[in-house]
């Protein structure tokens, strides 16, 4: 199978710890070749870069990618924003030699060149191609009794012409991953919509972004679920420390999904006596969580 | 603003002269729902060259989802054209002070969201070493992303105008 490095981007190793630990343990328990990746810097982060600076994006971009070339092996996202920007610009930078030309001027400063060896993969999208749901059925030790509202965010998937993953309306790949566990995914109005964070609107607009948060999660409460399921730490930060200041704004009378769990998904599932994902937004499901 | 702002878009591979005006993309917005943001008209501004497009504050409410762009019956890359939009906007000065805010964080450590104490405490809990095997850990990484951003001028994009 493909050698790959851990790209850990910004907010899995300085937010939220827990995701890091456990996907390190579930790769490690599936077998899977996977390496730090020492040095590596922000993907950077496409809602702000790419909207600021197309060659300074790529220049940052390529960076990583150039680390990860060094060693031969493929990156391994954790994060969709992450994904969305190094797999957008290792494509870019592959099918046009200008771009790459006029890159490469800049990597030259510091020693690198992109070469254009290697993919990016997004851990999802990994599990689901080189395992899928029923190969990872057998690993699932303590299958689980919940159901779950599912949150693909949307660069996982989009846009459809580069990612490969099908359609975009109704996709189901991460349905079926996350039912392997025994769980159940329960639909919802306006699953495919965004969480609000993205495009450095969470940055920039605070009291839209949560605007929008507040929206989806009261389509994910008419659906009564247990927990919601996300594919990126900025979709979870959003959803968990998000939904702290949506309460703040309701003067504490804001009643918060039930519980969260954390990105990559099978790492809660597979080991959850001995991982934590934190999540603030509900503490006393991380110990539920953790008795599982 | 000398440049056209079709031509831009043009040069990029972005055409939206096939628009129709047809409103999917303004109907398919999440953040339209909640406020002004009307893709359709940005698109429309954009083709006929209005540069006031470029200070309008719509243009950063776009959490680029890319709903409109899948939706999209003459297949325009919409959102791809709304972020071609963006930099012309932050070319000629106008950006967000909490954008600028991250863009200088990541010049100074290599990360929008950098490390901090409760977080470090957080790792080792896990058995996590307390700093990650990023470029925060590497001062010669963290140079060379430096030297990197500043012969991108990006320093000086970011800077206000």
């Amino acid at each position: 199978m493909t050698k790959l490095s851990l790209f850990l981007g910004c907010i899995v190793p300085n937010r939220y710890p827990g995701i890091e630990n456990a996907t390190k343990l579930c790769l490690q328990k599936l077998g899977v070749d996977a390496c730090d990746l020492p040095g590596a810097s922000c993907c950077p982060a496409p809602g702000v870069f790419k909207s600021f600076d197309k060659a300074t994006w790529l220049a940052l971009a390529s960076r990583n990618i150039v680390l990860s070339e060094r060693m031969e092996r493929d990156i391994l996202t954790v994060c969709n924003g992450c994904y969305g920007s190094l797999a957008d610009a290792n494509m870019e930078l592959k099918k046009d030699p200008e771009l790459r030309a006029s890159t490469n001027s800049y990597l030259k400063e510091i020693g690198m060149e992109f070469k254009g060896t290697i993919e990016v993969r997004h851990i999802i999208e990994f599990l689901y191609r080189e395992f899928g749901p029923e190969k990872l059925k057998d690993y699932i030790t303590r299958p689980l009794d919940l159901k779950v509202a599912l949150h693909y965010g949307c660069h996982l998937i989009k846009p459809s012409k580069d990612r490969n993953l099908g359609e975009t309306e109704s996709p189901v790949f991460f349905d079926e991953l996350v039912e392997a566990t025994g769980a159940k995914s329960v639909d919802y109005t306006d699953k495919m919509m965004c969480c609000g964070a993205g495009g450095g609107v969470r940055s920039g607009h605070v009291a839209l972004s949560l605007e929008m948060l507040e929206h989806k999660l009261a389509c994910i409460r008419q659906a009564g679920v247990d927990c919601i399921v996300n594919a990126c730490p900025f979709c979870h930060l959003q959803f968990d420390r998000g939904q702290l200041a949506v309460n703040e704004k309701r003067n504490g009378l804001f009643d918060p999904c039930p519980s969260l769990f954390s990105a990559p998904w099978p790492s809660a599932w597979l080991f959850s006596g001995r991982t934590r994902n934190r999540t603030e937004c509900s503490p006393e499901y991380r110990i539920s969580c953790k008795s599982l | 603003m000398s440049e056209k702002l079709l031509e831009v878009l043009k040069t990029a591979g972005l055409d939206v002269l096939s628009c129709m005006q047809c409103g999917t993309c303004t109907g398919s917005c999440p953040s339209g729902r909640h406020t002004g943001l009307n893709t359709r008209r940005i698109l429309r501004d954009a083709r006929k060259n209005r540069t006031k497009v470029l200070s309008d504050d719509a243009l950063w409410l776009c959490t680029t989802c890319y709903t409109c762009q899948e939706r999209c019956p003459r297949g325009i890359p919409i959102t791809d054209a709304l972020l071609e939009l963006r930099r012309l906007a932050v070319r000629e000065g106008f950006m967000l002070p909490e954008h600028r805010k991250v863009s200088e964080t990541v010049l100074e450590c290599g990360h929008a969201v950098p490390l901090d104490e409760e977080t470090k405490k957080k790792r080792e809990e896990l058995g996590l070493e307390p700093i990650p095997e990023t470029v925060q850990k590497y001062p010669e990484a963290l140079e060379e992303l430096k030297t990197l951003l500043k012969t991108c001028k990006f320093d000086k994009l970011i800077a206000e105008k």
